[in-house]
């Protein structure tokens, strides 16, 4: 089903998303992959404040390209999201209400969105130019020496991605590949 | 004999990491456009018009395909009748590599140290692979490689007893295990033969291939076109969410071997697939 949703994004409203959704989504969100994940993980250890406030966000495992001069941000498209795992259920107990990104993620991380009710969303891997149109404002905010692994706070309009772990636990990469192979 | 200046190889590597990010190889792109006039998943066609799209807008507004523009890999045969003046060959790549990243607007993802990890800025040093050929010329390739589907990537040290179909089941396993991960449709490169690094060099080489041609060997472009059609039975499909196209072309290598052994290798790239050739 197609929907379109605001950013941040309630609890409501992550309940009402389905593993297979086209969903479109606007408003605001956060970027943060690898090294970003290693040294918010890290804050929180030593007992310290995170720079960023998670509750209902999302995060999107973007590092960019760099922009061009009058540009907003290079191109975008999301990165390996199992990488994230280990750092994920921490972040998702925190309140992190989505993540958008591109593989499988674990069990672990599939309990922890169950538990809290968030949503995996993937975008198309490999599609950044696109992407990009869809980014309307890009800010560095946190961690600036990272490069393009700094955290950034987007502003999007109709950003396209797809429902792959919903808050019930359906995973569409399990099921999608079955359901096609049924229709040949 | 004939002297070529390093200068030469600084300004060629620099346009070559350009071009091959912005602009894919014309057999990709009609290899992923005809992709989707096939795909019969409505979801898959739709990903693969996405990814048409995407190729039209890099090129339009001159950004990089895909944000992941690689480590620079970068094939240099060298005719040995040349001979290089300026500065050492390696550091003229490198300086290739850091200008084409800069004006090109290049992600720079590579890190000094695998566990360190600081990132180097300026998106060196590449992966240099140098090879002595007859005659005058220098011939490069240079091919940006992403990680989500190198990540992907293995080596088999299989038993000659295992042959064709424990080659043929290792690459299945390997394309199933990367599954989402490496941005279906991929490039499927195999290297099969030589010795444990020669095969994953050869899986590598594989894949600077053009995808619209098959191995000059009878019994490999077989295979090539069997583990295809195979391939493109499992139904990851683009993105990995169900379809026809998982697999957009599976390219092979092969070396002699020792007579205890079957290497092979399994080099995954997902649908960009970047390979840009000149001859000087
Ligand atoms: S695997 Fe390929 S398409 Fe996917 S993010 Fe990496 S470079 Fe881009």
């Amino acid at each position: 089903m197609e929907k379109h949703i605001t950013a941040p994004m309630t609890k409501e409203t992550a309940v009402t998303l389905s593993a297979g959704d086209y969903v479109y989504i606007s408003g605001t969100i956060y970027t943060a992959r690898d090294a970003a994940h290693k040294r918010m993980f890290e804050t929180l250890k030593e007992g310290e404040q995170l720079p960023i406030d998670l509750e209902n966000n999302i995060i999107y495992y973007l590092g960019p390209t760099p922009a061009r001069e009058g540009k907003v941000i290079g191109s975008a498209g999301p990165t390996t999201s199992s990488r994230m795992d280990k750092y994920a259920p921490t972040l998702l107990d925190m309140g992190q209400a989505g993540m958008i990104g591109k593989g499988k993620r674990s069990e672990e991380v599939i309990k922890s969105m169950v538990k809290n009710q968030a949503v995996y969303f993937a975008a198309v891997g490999g599609a950044g130019a696109l992407l990009s149109k869809c980014i309307k404002k890009a800010e560095v905010i946190a961690y600036e020496d990272l490069g393009t692994e700094a955290i950034r706070k987007l502003e999007v309009e109709n950003l396209p991605v797809i429902v792959v772990i919903d808050s019930k636990g359906q995973n569409l990469y399990e099921t999608a590949i079955d359901e096609y192979l049924k229709t040949l | 004999m004939r002297t070529i200046h390093t200068d030469e190889i600084v300004k060629n590597i620099k346009e070559m990491c350009i071009q091959a990010n912005y602009y894919l190889s014309p057999d990709m792109e009609s290899a992923i456009k005809s992709a989707k006039e096939q795909e019969n998943s409505a979801l898959g066609k739709q990903i693969l018009g996405q990814l048409c799209e995407n190729m039209n807008i890099a090129k339009e507004d001159q950004i990089p395909i895909c944000q992941d523009t690689g480590m620079a890999i970068v094939f240099l045969k060298v005719g040995q009748d040349v001979h290089f003046e300026g500065q050492n060959i390696t550091d003229a790549i490198n300086e290739g590599v850091r200008q084409g990243y800069q004006e090109g607007y290049l992600r720079k993802s590579v890190v000094n140290d695998p566990l360190l990890r600081v990132n180097t800025k300026d998106n060196t040093p590449a992966i240099i692979h140098y090879e002595i050929i007859p005659g005058e010329n220098v011939e490069i390739t240079v091919a940006p490689k992403g990680f989500g589907s190198e990540n992907m990537s293995r080596v088999f040290m299989l038993k000659p007893a295992d042959g064709a179909e424990g080659v043929k089941k290792s690459v299945i396993q390997a394309v199933k295990d990367a599954g989402p991960n490496a941005c279906p449709p991929m490039v499927v490169g195999v290297g099969i033969g030589g010795d444990f690094e020669k095969s994953a060099i050869m899986a590598k080489t594989a894949l600077t291939r053009d995808v619209d041609k098959e191995s000059p060997l009878p019994h490999i472009a077989q295979m090539e076109k069997e583990l295809l059609s195979e391939l493109n039975q499992l139904g990851i499909g683009p993105a990995g969410l169900g379809g026809k196209t998982t697999v957009l072309k599976v390219n092979i290598e092969t070396f002699a071997t020792h007579i205890a052994g079957l290497p092979m290798a399994v080099n995954i790239c997902c649908h960009v697939n970047r390979h840009v050739k000149r001859t000087l």
